[in-house]
């Protein structure tokens, strides 16, 4: 698999990170070589083999529905970047 | 008093032959003066650490003191503490004042110990070298051009430095293992589900585990009695008894059988290191224990797994960084898309820009069987490589890097190089069992070698045992860097 620059693109735009011509040249070079490492994986086959998503073969434990934190949003507030009323602002996304 | 054990500076605090604010004074001053040249700490509050000095000593006059009660201890930055900066290293989280303690830091303000400040890291934990800090580059104590490891680097230096008794580290592929081992101190990785990791900001979930780095392992099992334990808010720590890590120590080691996995000896592994992994394996057998040869024939897939599945999880993880709840955001924009890439694109360093969007990419439609489902099929094989192995051994050992500490911009500009600095740790991480670094002995240019005890799952007692009766025996953990100020 060889990546192109739209491809570079396309995933900075999906991870939203805003990135100029060069810089997506810049990541096209370093990205290439790290998917180079990857492309080793291609080797194995993996028929059969159940794919392992965590350390420990635990189930998630439930819990009452009940309230479990106190109501913090001063707190929470205090370190957002801009907030209004008890909301948070943002550009306007509805015309 | 600076190489000092914990029990010692415990004993000395109850005898009242020091108090905490002493002892944190003393720490703080040499912080003062040594820290310019390590930059092992990104916030430093003088005021905060003696308050808490000054209620330990309180504690210890009204006898109710537990063992770490008034003992000062670096925590890394990926620790979320109440009304500290807890930056991760990252621009992004620069300005950001915890709310609330994380786990780990309520568990050592409940023993009573002193937060002496917050250790410089890797930005997000994403490094092997301490290069990619906002905050700056850690340096080495025995040679300050090369790097100390990373990400913990920050807790690492301070502790070979003897900046702090002991510090906090946490690892996802060897974060506290690698710098551990590059600056010639002992750290612990737990079994993973053993620490919470609520208030730990998240890397790659499945994989991230905190631990103790500290010049000993009597050290670490005692400040695993403080961090192990069960805690709801985190949905992946596991429900088990309290256990107490100083147990098996004194056991003897005779009849240990120790398995060296031949992909661990082989190319790549620098002949200063093996020397140094050697004799201590000598060592060992003089202390009781065989050497068995195993193999782990999937060492080589660990690289491209986690290169794989820790990007996934990180560019999930780090989503949250938006620029509407807390943390950066860009001073100019349009819309609210373009907030959220300004702010990212800004917010976040090169490191973490590449494996955002390598875990993106491998998320994406179209490519997810092919990376993502095969690397998970793949972490099953290696996971099972060691279940195999402890068939045949009770511990694991091998070097715990393949070389000794490179040189600060040697690896910086090259990722792939950087990655494959990892090839002994990450295996253990994928798999989820524990593993150490200890002190083995010194390398070409006088630097540090780590040697890498990995046990089966929540066999820390037992490792803890291996690795004390080695320090028994030797006194590599106990040689301070030249920059300590003391022989």
């Amino acid at each position: 698999m060889s990546l192109t620059l739209d491809d570079v693109k396309r995933i900075a735009h999906l991870a939203r990170i805003e990135v100029s011509e060069s810089e997506a040249e810049t990541y096209l070079a370093q990205l290439s070589s790290i998917f180079g490492l990857v492309e080793e994986m291609q080797a194995v086959d993996t028929r059969g083999i159940e794919p392992m998503a965590h350390a420990q073969d635990v189930v998630l434990r439930l819990r009452e529905d009940v309230v479990s934190e106190a109501n913090r949003r001063d707190a929470y507030q205090a370190v957002a970047p801009q907030v209004e009323a008890g909301l948070y602002l943002v550009p306007k996304v509805i015309e | 008093m600076l190489n000092a054990s914990l029990k010692e500076l415990s004993a000395l605090l109850a005898a009242k032959k020091v108090s905490s604010v002493e002892l944190t004074q003393t720490f703080l001053k040499r912080i003062d003066e040594l820290n310019p040249s390590l930059n092992a700490f990104i916030t430093l509050d003088a005021d905060k650490s003696l308050a808490q000095a000054h209620a330990a000593d309180e504690r210890i006059a009204a006898g109710k003191a537990e063992l770490l009660t008034g003992i000062p201890f670096a925590q890394k930055d990926i620790f979320c503490a109440k009304d500290w900066l807890s930056t991760c290293g990252s621009k992004m989280l620069a300005n950001f004042s915890a709310p609330y303690d994380a786990h780990v830091i309520e568990q050592f303000n409940r023993a009573g110990a002193v937060n002496l400040g917050k250790t410089n890291m890797d930005e997000f934990a994403m490094g092997s070298s301490n290069e990619t800090s906002f905050f700056g580059k850690v340096k080495n104590p025995w040679d300050v051009s090369r790097v100390p490891g990373g990400s913990s680097g920050g807790s690492a230096a301070a502790v070979a430095a003897r900046l702090c008794p002991a510090a906090t580290g946490t690892d996802t592929g060897g974060s506290i293992r690698q710098p551990a081992a590059l600056v010639g101190i002992t750290g612990l990785k737990p079994t993973y589900g053993t620490v919470s990791r609520y208030g730990m900001i998240a890397f790659a979930s499945s994989l991230d585990q905190a631990g103790p780095m500290a010049r000993s392992a009597e050290d670490c099992a005692l400040m695993m009695n403080v961090m192990a334990g069960f805690d709801s808010r985190d949905s992946t720590s596991l429900e088990r008894e309290k256990e107490d890590y100083t147990r098996d120590l004194n056991q003897p080691l005779r009849g240990l059988k120790i398995g060296l996995p031949k992909e661990y000896f082989a190319e790549g592994l620098s002949a200063d290191v093996a020397c140094a992994v050697d004799a201590a394996l000598a060592e060992y057998r003089k202390l009781g224990a065989e050497t068995v040869e195993i193999s782990l024939p999937n060492t080589r897939l660990s690289i491209p797994v986690y290169y794989v599945l820790a990007p996934a999880e990180a560019s999930s993880n780090l989503a949250r960084y938006d620029g509407v709840r807390y943390g950066y955001r860009a001073p100019e924009y349009g819309d609210l898309t373009d907030m959220y890439q300004k702010t990212r694109a800004q917010g976040f360093g090169a490191e973490v820009k590449r494996r955002i969007m390598i875990g993106t990419y491998v998320l994406s439609a179209g490519y997810y069987d092919a990376y993502y489902i095969q690397a998970q099929k793949l972490r099953r094989l290696i996971a099972q490589d060691f279940e195999a192995a402890f068939k045949q051994c009770d511990v694991i050992m091998g070097p715990t890097a393949p070389t000794t500490a490179f040189k600060l911009g040697e690896k910086s500009d090259d990722p792939v190089s950087m990655y494959l600095s990892d090839i002994y740790t990450i295996a253990v991480n994928l798999a989820g069992l524990p593993g150490m670094s200890v002190p083995c002995g010194f390398g070409e240019n006088g630097l540090p070698v780590g040697l890498q005890i990995v046990g089966n799952y929540f066999a820390e007692a037992r490792m803890l045992n291996v690795a004390h009766q080695y320090q028994l025996a030797t006194d590599w953990h106990l040689r301070l860097p030249p920059l300590s100020g003391e022989e």
